[in-house]
Order: C-alpha cells, then structure tokens, then sequence
C-alpha cells in the first residue's frame, strides 16, 4: 500500500470523528501556540534591551552599583546588591574622569501621565541634559532639557512617540502643553520621532526628564546606573581603570563598569535563558496534547478493531496497519501543529502593542516539527498495538 | 426426485424437487486448490487444551462447490479459519494451489489471502461509513494497485453482483442482501482461486439468503471454487460435495445426489408468496 493511500484513509478517518479529531488536535494547538507566543515574547524583549544598549553607541561604559559576576555563565544581577549611587556620585566621577564627553547618570520610573481626559502608562526615564549624548532617539520636534532645567530639577519632559500619538492624538506639535504625571505639572518641551528596527512599541512609550524631576516623583535619591561616554573608543579601557580607582574610596570593589559588549551579553544570556524556560514550560503543555493524541489512537484502536480484522482478512499486512494509524496520529499532531503556529503568530501580533513580540522562524520550525515527532512517538504503541492485533479475534470483536 | 440424501438433512415440504440443473453435469477438475493433510488444530482455553481438529484430510477441487457442515463446536470455524489462511494449524500441511503455506509468515499469508482467496462473512463485515465501491477496492488497495485501476475493477465487480446503481452507498444505506453482495464483489474483485462464505446467508432473510446461494452457484458454474460453510443442511445442498465435520473429524465426504438451485428456488418463492404461503420461510433464515 502507498503512503499516499495510508495519508488517504487517515484523512477519512479524522473526519469521521470531526469534533474529537479536534479536541485531541487542541492539546497541540495550545503546546504549539504556546511555544510560538512565548519565544516571540522573549525575542521581542531580548530584541528591545539589545536595540536599546546597542543604540547607546560602542564607546559607552555601563557603571552600576555593586559586584555583578559575569564568569562561568552565572546570571548576572542577582549578585547586584551593593550600596547604590546617588547623584553625587556622578557628579564625583565627571568632576575627576579625563577623556570623557559625559557622564550621566540614569533612573527610571513609571507613572500615570495624564492629558485632559486621557492617561497613558509610561516609562519614566530620568538623566541630565547630557542624556541626549548617550540616546539612539531623535527629536521630532522642540528640544532636549537644558543643564539649567536640568539643575533646577524643572518639571519640563520630552515625550516619545507613542505617549505623544495617545496623549496627544490630535496635536501635531504639542511642545508647550501641560500635562499631568504622577499628580505634578509637566511641561512638554520636545518630542521623539518614532524608533524603528521592529523592535516593539515599548521604546517610544517613555518620558524623558531631568532626574532630579524623576527622584521627586519615585521619592528616592537612588540612581540606578550612571553611564560614561567615553571620546575616544581606543581609550574605554582607561578609562575604566579610573573608574574602578575613582569609586574604590566610596564603594570598595563594589562597583561594576561593562562595556556595551559585556552589557549586552548579560542581557542576552539572562534574557535567552528566560526564553528557554518559557519555550520549556510551553514544551511541557505540547507533551500533554501529546500524551492525549495516544490516548485517543488508543480508543481509537479498541473501537476500530473489527475493522482491523477486515482489513487483515483481505490481505493488509502488519507494516499497511501500522503505517495507517501512525500516519493518523501524525496527522493529528501535524494538523494541531500548523492551526498552533497560526493560533501562536497571531496572538504575537495581536499582543505586539502590549509586549514586544518577534515571531522567530527556528521556534516556528521546532514547534513545529517537535509536534510531528510527538505525534509519530505516541502514535507508535497504538499502531502497533493494531498492527499486532489476531485477524480472527479481531473480527469476531464486537 | 432422490428419495434418500445422501446427508441427513433438514427438508422443508416439497422443497426437494429443485435438482439437477445444467450445473450439475458441468465436469469438476480433479486438481485440488486446497490441500489439507491431517491438519490439527489444539488451543488452550481457560488452563484446558482443547482440540478443535483432530486430523482433518480435506481437498478442495478446482471448481468445485463444497459445503462444509457441523453443528456448533464441531471445529467447522477453525478449520475456515485454516483454510481461509487466518490461523495456523497446530500440526499438519495445508497447500494452496500446490504451494505449502503452514511455514509462511504474517504478511506472506496477508498477501495469499488478498491474491487468491476471497471471503465472505455471516455479518458481511464491510466498513462502515464507507460507500460499496470504497469497500470493493480494500482488497486492491492493499494489492498495490493505482486509483484508476482499482475503480475500474471494483464497478466491474459490483455490476456483476448487480449493484452497479449503488456505489456510493454505505453499508447502512444498503439492505442485508445487498450488504452481503458488495462483500460477494469484494471477494471476488481480485479475482481470487477460491472463495470461503462462512454462514453466508446467516443473518439474511430467507429470500436474501436463496439469492446470495444462487450469486454464488452463478459464480460457481462461472468457474470459481466456492467453499460454503454452515450449519444448516439446506444451504449446504447448494454446493455438489458436503463434508460434514463433528468433534474436530470429518464423519462424511459425500457428493450431494439431491442438490438445491437457487434459482429455481426464486422462481418458485416467487410463486408461493404469490399464493401467500412462504414454503422456505424457515429455512436460509434459520436459527443462526
């Protein structure tokens, strides 16, 4: 018998049972989806950290508080508990460093901003007027902070694109408005253009402000990372010795100084093992659905055995048997697999306003082809129960 | 117009009469299709052996019908089984056209059975849910052969078992005569050397049940080997030989001196029920 033949009577089968074809299918379908909306989430977000330290540019040092370990592959931050800055610390080290273009120091929030009768829920970015310097963003309109702004701690933001396009829906250029963050006054004073590279929305939901702003709403005199543009690129590596040297008094060896490089390796190797974890925990629901699909071959089997018997007495040999319900199981997870994906890629993009998603073609193909192999796999023992089964007890089987 | 059968036999009135038609001069070539030798057939049921063929000798003539019969338990079943090549004798040679088959392996005897032997079952044992043409090529399909070919063959089949208007039926959009004729074209679309009808008109009404004997009497003197089994003596006088089998032996090999013709039979059926008796109402549809 062809394989063509096999995928015939596999075909037929299914729809002889639509509805249970399609619950048994529903375990992989949630596996496959699953998988697909989970790894797409991840990739978004791995995709979003990388594009935003990579848009810092290469001669960029990341100095944070504390003493993060990056040998043997550990996770990074969770060793991060040292004393944190302050602005004070920032203004120590751009007093002392040489060969630098700035130093600034960054925190972030998040808050309610508000515009008449409409509120979005921004990132809070806060840094000094030099934070242009170490920003990808561009301005679409108005400006930057100024140092005066900056050291009066003014209440004066520069909004990206998506709090403009929703808190603004119908200002072309809304430099000068009053809008509302956390309760305070903010006086809008530039805007961003929108940030492309399919990275996601969240970049351009972010309100950038003088940090000294930032602290009074978030009431903490914490900064979370102070960044260090360094002018010549050859010279990183200087630099990062005097700020190992300049911190040493305040902090100890309680400071840790990364280069973009290393930067971005913490992020990817956190972040990729993150993404493992989910495509996991997802691979586990894609067991289940496949644990089910040989559950239901099995009944499958019992209540087709008479037909079996048939089968054999006309001349079905044990391989034509076996291949019929092997291919039926495949068909299943196959089917399962294709509406998963579908399922999974659309609920990507449905949610790529909320999180960032990046539907990644490997995770595609893996989900894809791990559901075929779990069909093939708890497809084997039902089929070959069948094909094993005695043609005169299976006719005489009720 | 015998008076004594050959067999002991169960006659319903003046149901004797229908023999010797032109079939029954047709010659019956000695070369057997089917050779059992002191075939035995034990199996264990329960922590009892139980022998259900205690040396069965048996051959099956090219073009002969023969009728198997025995009671309930008298291994008739299992000795089908045997020589419908779904079980192993337990001891013994069993040949199909002169080819030993007892060492043959499970996919060597599926495709013997699909090549040269077609059944033919009480309960019809067609798939269900499946239209008659789709369950005429099964055999076909596990033969090998194209899409095409196979439709070709399996129309032709049920135009012969005049069934050609009802090829998309289903088995349950079919009547049980009609049921049992798709299995008669199923078993016959490979163009088989023998075919084995196990209590063929068993769960058929007496009219159904004479027109599946005359079906296979038609195919019969067409020149197929037909081997009927079944318990009740009237079918059995259908075929030219009875071998009766009782507790796992064969007690008598006989040809049969007052044959039944089906057709005559139909013809006759067709005048009782004009006359409103039902002369054969107790017979094809028997106890089963």
């Amino acid at each position: 018998m062809s394989l063509v033949e096999s995928f015939r009577i596999a075909m037929r089968a299914l729809f002889a049972n639509k509805v249970r074809s399609l619950l048994t299918m529903l375990g992989v379908i949630i596996g496959v989806s699953a998988v697909i909306l989970l790894v797409a989430i991840g990739t978004g977000v791995q995709g979003q950290v990388t594009g935003a330290v990579q848009g810092l540019g290469s001669n960029v040092l990341f100095v944070f508080p504390g003493k993060i370990n990056t040998g043997g592959g550990g996770s990074g931050f969770a060793g991060a508990s040292g004393r944190p800055f302050s602005l004070s610390d920032a203004r120590y080290l751009q007093q002392r460093l040489t060969g630098v273009d700035a130093v600034v120091p960054m925190s972030q929030g998040s808050a309610t901003a508000k515009y008449q009768s409409k509120s979005v829920q921004p990132t809070l970015m806060g840094t000094t007027d030099e934070g242009r310097l170490v920003s990808s963003a561009t301005l679409g309109g108005g400006r930057f902070f100024n140092r005066s702004e900056n050291d009066a701690a003014a209440r004066v933001a520069v909004i990206g694109y998506t709090v403009k396009t929703q808190l603004f829906p119908n200002v072309a250029n809304p430099v000068g408005l009053t809008m509302t963050i956390s309760g305070q006054r903010f006086t809008v004073i530039g805007w961003y253009e929108k940030r492309g590279g399919g990275i996601g929305g969240d970049q351009d939901n972010q309100i950038s402000m003088p940090i000294g702003a930032l602290q009074r709403i978030t009431t903490t005199d914490r900064v979370a990372i102070i960044l260090v543009k360094v002018t010549d690129a050859a010279e990183v590596d200087f630099v990062r010795a005097q700020i190992t040297r300049f911190l040493e008094p305040r902090f100890g060896d309680q400071v840790t100084v990364f280069s973009q490089d290393q930067t971005l390796g913490i992020f990817n190797t956190l972040l990729g093992t993150l993404t493992i974890m989910l495509a996991g925990i997802a691979g586990i629901s894609l067991l289940v659905g496949g644990i089910g699909i040989m559950n239901i071959m099995l009944v499958s089997v019992s209540e087709r055995t008479r037909e079996i018997g048939i089968r054999k007495a006309v001349g079905a040999r044990t391989y034509d048997i076996l291949s019929q319900f092997v291919i039926e199981a495949m068909m299943l997870s196959v089917l399962g697999g294709i509406i998963g994906i579908l399922v999974g890629a659309g609920g990507a993009l449905a949610l790529s306003s909320v999180v960032p998603t990046k539907i990644t073609p490997w995770a595609v193909a893996i989900a894809f082809f791990f559901s075929a192999g779990v069909g093939m796999f708890f497809g084997v023992y039902p089929a070959w129960k069948a094909s094993g089964l005695d043609p005169i007890e299976a006719l005489r089987h009720e | 117009m015998t008076a004594e059968p050959s067999i002991p036999v169960r006659i319903d009135g003046g149901e004797e009469e229908a023999i010797a038609g032109p079939a029954s001069a047709r010659p019956v070539s000695s070369r057997a299709v089917l050779e059992l030798r002191d075939v035995t057939k034990a199996y264990v049921l329960e922590g009892v052996v139980v022998h259900a063929l205690c040396g069965v000798t048996l051959d099956v003539n090219e073009g002969e019908m023969l009728s198997i019969m025995g009671p309930s338990g008298s291994g008739k079943s299992t000795l089908m089984h045997i020589i419908g090549l779904l079980d192993h004798p337990t001891s013994g040679t069993v040949g199909v056209e002169g080819e030993d088959v007892v060492g043959m392996s499970a996919n060597q005897l599926a495709a013997v059975r699909n090549k040269r032997i077609g059944f033919v079952f009480q309960s019809f044992n067609l798939l269900a849910r499946t239209g008659a043409l789709a369950n005429v090529e099964l055999p076909l399909v596990y033969a090998g052969l194209g899409a095409a070919e196979r439709s070709r063959r399996a129309r032709e089949a049920l135009e012969g078992v005049d069934l050609g208007d009802r090829l998309r039926h289903t088995p349950s959009q079919l009547s049980g005569g009609q049921q049992q004729r798709v299995a008669i074209a199923r078993a016959l679309v490979t163009s088989p050397s023998i075919v084995l009808a196990d209590e063929p008109t068993g769960n058929l009404d007496s009219r159904s049940g004479i027109e599946v004997m005359a079906l296979l009497q038609r195919l019969n003197a067409a020149g197929i080997t037909v081997v009927v089994v079944t318990h009740d003596a009237n079918v059995a006088r259908h075929g030219q030989r009875i071998v009766e089998l009782r507790d796992g032996k064969v007690v008598r090999d006989a040809l049969v001196t007052d044959r039944l013709f089906a057709s005559d039979e139909l013809v006759q059926l067709g005048m009782n029920t004009a006359a409103g008796a039902d002369a054969v109402g107790a017979k094809a549809g028997g106890p089963a």
